[in-house]
């Protein structure tokens, strides 16, 4: 597989937000905002991009038996090593984003990926596949956040400055001023509507495409 | 043929083994390389913290140092013991700072951080962490809005009498916003406690001296 097509795969044919399904639990919980969502989103592709890559050169000596607990303990040590260097070295970044790095071990995307890819790909195209899988699920988690953010609290990027320091302020956008808020769009609720509104749009766009590719012919010999 | 799935069962228990001891070994090393610089930056936090609730004037002793334990449960409602943290000018009692949980919030524990200078004055209060209805009660976290400094800056049991420590709507004097009034109450009650503690256990809280490095 090349690097295109891994690509493709992660950010949109096999996209694992709204295609594979994987890793909904982080999506539900934390995409209240759209940088919610973009930070946990970037997070997670890191961690893929490395228990990928940790994973890839060590799959040889891995028996088949005992890979999924292998895998798992990767993964774990990987987290858990990513997050103190964080609270060590990042404490800025370690309070906007820590609450985040212990929600990816019960991400299922990344054994996922691990166990489809990883374990049977070479070094360099798995790290390339856990980041691009990681950056697919970012864009989902940033488009429900915002979409939860703008119809539950009527702005847009609140919080900006949680990771960016605080003159990022200014950024945050207030789209619709004065608004009194809409409960369900924040409420857990409101992520399962929100996601399933973003599947929905994918399918359409897909079959869309996929009518354009049979049948102009057809429309063609039919037109009216 | 036992001989041989003998042999495959400890090979791969062995290498499950190996990797364990591997992952054990990092976390090990890891662990113990951030050990200190975590210290560090949380402390750091924790004066920033400090830093917005009580005036860098009102003391000259290093607050982390000069601290007194409170047991858990009893009038502050903490779940754990915590430690009250002591300001001092001139080596006098100038002001203190003590950790309260308000536990009838509309949705689990409210964390607060509450500092009072040693007259009985409010010098500011933080939510520490809270589990509030987001764009509902999320309103006492400074992150939201500043009702939290608006209503307790400056307050005191001289200044607002025993029934008036309530929101507006139950006839108190504190602000609410409509659709969230448990949480206000709540954060109202704690405070109020804080104060009455404060109040009774004044001399106790600063009595135990400062820990000081022991010279021999």
């Amino acid at each position: 597989m090349n690097s295109r097509e891994i690509i493709e795969n992660g950010l949109w044919k096999q996209n694992p937000g709204v295609v594979q399904l994987l890793g909904l639990c982080p999506t539900l919980a934390v995409t209240s905002t759209a940088i919610n969502g973009f930070s946990l989103g970037l997070a997670t592709a890191l961690v893929m991009a490395a228990s990928n890559g940790s994973v890839s050169p060590v799959r040889k000596f891995v028996p088949d038996e005992i890979r999924i607990p292998v895998f798992i303990l990767i993964i774990a040590v990987l987290v858990t090593v990513i997050d103190l260097g964080m609270h060590a070295w990042f404490h800025g970044l370690y309070v906007a984003l820590g609450i985040f790095i212990p929600l990816i071990v019960t991400n299922c995307i990344v054994l996922a990926r691990v166990e489809a890819f990883a374990a049977k790909n070479e070094p360099v195209p798995s790290i390339l596949d856990g980041f691009f899988m990681g950056l697919g699920l970012t864009l989902v988690l940033t488009v429900l956040g915002a979409l939860r953010e703008v119809v539950g609290k009527g702005t847009l990027f609140s919080g900006l400055d949680l990771v960016l320091g605080p003159s990022a302020k200014q950024f945050v956008l207030t789209v619709i001023p004065d608004y009194h808020g809409f409960l369900l769009a924040v409420l857990p609720p409101g992520a399962f509507i929100g996601l399933g509104l973003l599947i929905a749009g994918r399918n359409w766009m897909e079959s869309r495409k996929a009518a354009a590719q049979s049948a102009p012919p057809v429309a063609l010999a039919t037109g009216h | 043929m036992s001989e041989s799935v003998l042999k495959h069962a400890l090979s791969t228990a062995g290498i499950m083994i190996g990797f364990t001891v591997v992952g054990t070994l990092l976390l090990a090393y890891t662990f113990f390389t951030t050990r200190e610089p975590i210290a560090q930056s949380e402390a750091e936090a924790r004066m920033a913290l400090f830093r917005q609730i009580l005036p860098e004037s009102l003391h000259d002793n290093d607050l982390l140092l000069d601290t007194a334990k409170i047991a858990a449960g009893g009038e502050l409602h903490n779940r754990e013991a915590t430690l009250a943290y002591r300001a001092r000018l001139d080596g006098r009692p100038s002001a203190i700072i003590l950790e309260t949980v308000a536990p009838d919030g509309y949705s689990g524990d409210i964390k607060l951080l509450v500092a009072i200078s040693a007259d009985g004055t409010i010098s500011g209060v933080r939510v520490l962490s809270h589990k509030e209805t987001p764009g509902l009660g999320d309103y006492i976290d400074i992150g939201h809005s500043d009702w939290i400094k608006k209503n307790f800056d400056g307050q005191s049991l001289a200044k607002t009498p025993e029934d008036a420590w309530k929101v507006k709507k139950d006839g108190g004097s504190f602000d609410y916003m409509a659709g969230a009034t448990i949480t206000p109450r709540a954060v109202v009650k704690a405070v109020h406690g804080v104060l009455k503690y404060y109040a009774a256990h004044r001399d106790e809280l600063f009595a135990p001296p400062a820990k000081e490095e022991s010279h021999e």
